[in-house]
Order: C-alpha cells, then sequence, then structure tokens
C-alpha cells in the first residue's frame, strides 16, 4: 500500500506540473505583439503614418481634443494643454483604479468621466466614432512607450478576475483565451495565424473591419467565436480582462493605432 | 469629420518627380451588401480623385466598388514652380472634399 | 465584403442546387458575381477592338494576402513622360468580384511617373489585369493571380 503510494507519488507530481504548464504563461522573453508576424504590406501600413487609416481617426481625435464642449465649454486642451506631453504613457497605465469608483476603469471610461464631470457633456457611445477617435488620439501619446501597468494594490483583485475569466472555458466550444493565445500561438487556425494576443495597438485598425475598433470590439468578437455570451460594453468583466491582458502584455510597446488582418 | 490626409514634400527640386501620398476617411459602401434582415444597404462610394498643380491637372483616377475603405492612392508629378497642388475627392451623395498643400521649388 | 459575401455566395448555390425555383428569387436580389467573360467584356470597353499586348506595364500585388478587404496594388510604366511619348492611363480589373472594374488612373506628362500604389479589395482568390494605354495608341496587358485566404475567427454581429 505505502509502496503503491510512493510509485503514484512521482505520477501525481508529474501530472500536477502537467496542469501547471498548460497553464503557464507565455515567458516575458517569449513574448511578442502581433506586429511581428504581420504580412509586410499591412506591416508598412501600420508603419507609415499618412498610409494608416487609423491615423484618421486620430487626427479626428486632436479635433475633439481642442474642441469645447458640455455646459462647462471647456475643451480637453483647456485643462490637458499639450497632449504630447500630458497623455504621453496615459494608455500604457491603463486600465488604472479609480479611488471614488472603487474600481479600475479604462481610457475610454476615464475620457467619458472628464467628458461627464469636468465638461459636463454627455459621454460618448462605446465604439462611436468620437470615443474611437478620442482614445486613439490619447493613445497615441503614448505610441513607443513601454505598456506600464500600475503597481497598484487595489488592482489585484480585480486583474486575478480577469486572468481567471481568460483560463476559463466557456462557450458552446468550451474554450479559454489561453487556449489559443498561451498554448498555440503562432499556429494557424484556418487562414491566420494565432496571436499571442497583447493589446499593443488599440483602438486599431482591423483590415477585416475596414475600421478602427476597440479592444472590446475584439474580445466581443472573440467570445462570439467561442460561441460564449459576450459582455455589454464597458462591462467589469471586460475591464479585468483588458487589465490582465495589458498586465501580461508588461513592457511590450504600445503601437496605437496598429494594423491587424 | 471627413478628415482627409495628404502628404506632399514642402520643398523640391525644380524637375524632381516628388511622391505624392494621399488617404481620405471613407466607407467606399459597395452597394452589393445586406443587412442581416435581407435589406440591400446603398452604393456609397467616392467615384473620382484628381490632383491640380496651380489648377492643371497633374493625376485622376476613376474609383469602383472595388477600392478597399479609406481610399489611399500615391503618384507621383513633377516639380516644376512654387504653388499649390490641390485635391478633390468626389462621389455617391454629393460626397466632396477639397484639399490642398503647398510646395516651394527651388 | 470577401467574407460575408463569400458565405452569401455559397448559401445562394446551395439554395441553387436545392430548389431552382426558390433559388430564382434570391438570384434576382444579387448581382452575379463578374467572370472572366465580364472581365473581357469590361476591358474591352476600354480598348475597344485594338491590340493588347502582354508587357510594358507592371503590376505588383501579394501573391497571398491576409484579408481581401485590403489587398495593396502597385502599377507601373517604366519609362521617362515627356510630351511626345507617354503613358496616358493604366486601367486594373478582376474576374471575381461583383464588378470587374477596379480603378482606372489618368497621367499626363507633368505626372513624371507612371506609377500608382493603392489598396483594393478581392472578393476571392482570382486574376487582377492591368492594361496600360500608351500616347502612340498602344496597349499593353499584365497580369498576376492572387490567393485571398480565408480568416477564422470573423466578426459576427
Amino acid at each position: 500500500m505505502t509502496v503503491g503510494l510512493k510509485r503514484l507519488a512521482p505520477l501525481a507530481v508529474l501530472l500536477a506540473f502537467a496542469a501547471i504548464a498548460a497553464h503557464a504563461e507565455i515567458p516575458l522573453n517569449e513574448r511578442r505583439a502581433g506586429t511581428a508576424d504581420l504580412a509586410p504590406e499591412t506591416k508598412a501600413m501600420q508603419d507609415d503614418d499618412s498610409a494608416n487609416p487609423g491615423m484618421l481617426v486620430v487626427l479626428d481625435g486632436e479635433a475633439l481634443w481642442k474642441a469645447k464642449a458640455g455646459a462647462a465649454n471647456q475643451a480637453c486642451a483647456d485643462c490637458h494643454t499639450d497632449a504630447r506631453a500630458s497623455m504621453k504613457g496615459v494608455a500604457a497605465r491603463h486600465p488604472a483604479f479609480d479611488a471614488r469608483l472603487g474600481r479600475p476603469v479604462n481610457i475610454e471610461q476615464r475620457i467619458n468621466m472628464c467628458r461627464v464631470e469636468r465638461q459636463q457633456a454627455t459621454p460618448f457611445a462605446y465604439e462611436s466614432k468620437e470615443l474611437l477617435a478620442l482614445s486613439a488620439f490619447v493613445g497615441n501619446q503614448s505610441r513607443g512607450e513601454p505598456i506600464a501597468p500600475p503597481a497598484d494594490e487595489r488592482l489585484t483583485p480585480f486583474r486575478n478576475a480577469g486572468r481567471d475569466d481568460y483560463f476559463r472555458r466557456q462557450g458552446q466550444l468550451n474554450l479559454s483565451c489561453a487556449q489559443c493565445h498561451d498554448d498555440n500561438w503562432g499556429k494557424r487556425l484556418a487562414g491566420s495565424l494565432i496571436p499571442q494576443a497583447h493589446p499593443t495597438g488599440y483602438p486599431l485598425y482591423r483590415l477585416e473591419w475596414q475600421a478602427v475598433g476597440s479592444l472590446q470590439r475584439r474580445l466581443r468578437n472573440c467570445l462570439v467565436g467561442m460561441r460564449a455570451e459576450a459582455y455589454d460594453y464597458g462591462a467589469p468583466e471586460y475591464v479585468a480582462l483588458e487589465l490582465y491582458l495589458m498586465w501580461r502584455a508588461r513592457g511590450l510597446t504600445v503601437e496605437i493605432p496598429a494594423v491587424r488582418p | 469629420m471627413a478628415s482627409a490626409l495628404v502628404n506632399v514634400p514642402k520643398k523640391a527640386k525644380r524637375g524632381d518627380v516628388i511622391e505624392i501620398k494621399t488617404l481620405i476617411s471613407h466607407v467606399m459602401e459597395t452597394g452589393f451588401r445586406h443587412t442581416t434582415t435581407g435589406e440591400p444597404i446603398p452604393r456609397d462610394i467616392i467615384t473620382s480623385f484628381v490632383c491640380t498643380y496651380n489648377k492643371e491637372e497633374i493625376f485622376r483616377a476613376d474609383l469602383y466598388p472595388a477600392f478597399a475603405a479609406n481610399p489611399f492612392i500615391v503618384f507621383s508629378t513633377v516639380a516644376t514652380e512654387s504653388g499649390t497642388i490641390e485635391f478633390v475627392w468626389q462621389g455617391d451623395n454629393w460626397f466632396s472634399v477639397t484639399q490642398s498643400a503647398r510646395i516651394v521649388v527651388e | 465584403m470577401g467574407d460575408g459575401r463569400k458565405s452569401e455566395t455559397t448559401r445562394r448555390r446551395f439554395m441553387a442546387g436545392a430548389s431552382g425555383v426558390v433559388a430564382a428569387g434570391f438570384v434576382t436580389l444579387r448581382p452575379a458575381q463578374a467572370t472572366p467573360e465580364s472581365m473581357t467584356a469590361a476591358i474591352r470597353q476600354v480598348t475597344g477592338e485594338a491590340k493588347v499586348q502582354p508587357g510594358k506595364v507592371k503590376l505588383d500585388v501579394p501573391p497571398l494576402v491576409e484579408n481581401g478587404s485590403t489587398v495593396s496594388l502597385t502599377v507601373s510604366v517604366d519609362g521617362p513622360m515627356t510630351a511626345a511619348n507617354y503613358c496616358k492611363s493604366i486601367h486594373v480589373f478582376n474576374e471575381k468580384n461583383p464588378q470587374p472594374n477596379v480603378a482606372a488612373f489618368h497621367f499626363g506628362p507633368r505626372t513624371g511617373r507612371a506609377r500608382v500604389s493603392t489598396r483594393i479589395r478581392l472578393a476571392d482568390t482570382q486574376t487582377v489585369v492591368a492594361i496600360a494605354r500608351m500616347s502612340d495608341g498602344s496597349l499593353w496587358s499584365a497580369k498576376a493571380e492572387v490567393i485571398v485566404t480565408l480568416a477564422a475567427c470573423v466578426e459576427e454581429l
């Protein structure tokens, strides 16, 4: 009996290790943004501002940044002045903890909070032209900066919730995010390369969308693909996932607005 | 917020062939698609692009639904004299956008 | 346009096979896709009955594209652009989109270089053709095969 258990012990250790290995995160030195695997034409499109359609949206965002809005008749620029200085690195640090709400907010939510509280204007709808434009403009100020999630203890439970969601099998296909993006990145699903899913460039221009869209639009896309129920835009579940994904992509370079197939 | 992005060198040497890049925000709805309920989505495309250099036409393009969304066109011209290079995009539903750039030729 | 349209086409073909009567109603809703014949007809609209020779015009398009909705394309005719001898226009056609025309580019001596880069849509794997018209009236052609891969995780609304 004891001998049997002793014999089984290495197997148990091995199984436990296998379980961990299956859930192992991609080592930091093996992390790669989707840019690394773009077709040369798509890469050229991302690299050249005069060829990147995402820059049209950034330009729209710049106009909005300077436009007075709401009952307060204030422009973003009236408080934050030159976005090149004031917004540098901001997108690289979001989602960030908002003490008053007691939860993390992403960049779109931060923009809308400013809009409602400071400008006394109506918030922009998710995926609206305006919100995409402003978040692309603000995000573009962090281009070239490393993704730097804040070392804020208050974020930990939310990030852990996002992580749990990332590893949770769900939907009619019973898939987790990790099964594609941790365990099978670099392989192909039909004609598409499975990326590591680092959100380095959102909002980004997707050839398939023929438009700029947010990270939440992409997450929704994935969930629907897994035949799982997608959350509503702005749902805390998405923000938690964003938080985990940004932590997972820490150190990679912000490339807003990126271009992806 | 129909924005266009044009890239023209600010300065050029007389006689040089310069490259011009243009990008404009437009859905280029083909007219061949349908909504999920089967309603046809009407065509809404840019049909023509014209570039003039000090009022003289130097390049023109006819666009069809097979042009990708947010039309991107790169072409050339000879830097002949200082002045204005003007770009006009026109299309369905009275779409019309004009943009211009100054060039100094030495 | 690539993937959504393709599935419509496939469904339509299935319907056509299942019931000719029902399918007739569907077919009238959507135009038939362009065919090599309709591409030839569209080319004839530009060239008339004049002879088109292969050569002179260059057509650069990636042989394999990630997404048919945005395909990089460059067309060019090498050589000087003088008042006496220049490339007047380059016309681009496809055989399997709903319509055979893609674009036409018109040049003059002041264009300096008969070369255009742009981005086009290709609904499916197919042949793309470029026709150049020179100032002496001669017509030249080039063609390229493009494989359009199908993406796995397309957005469903």
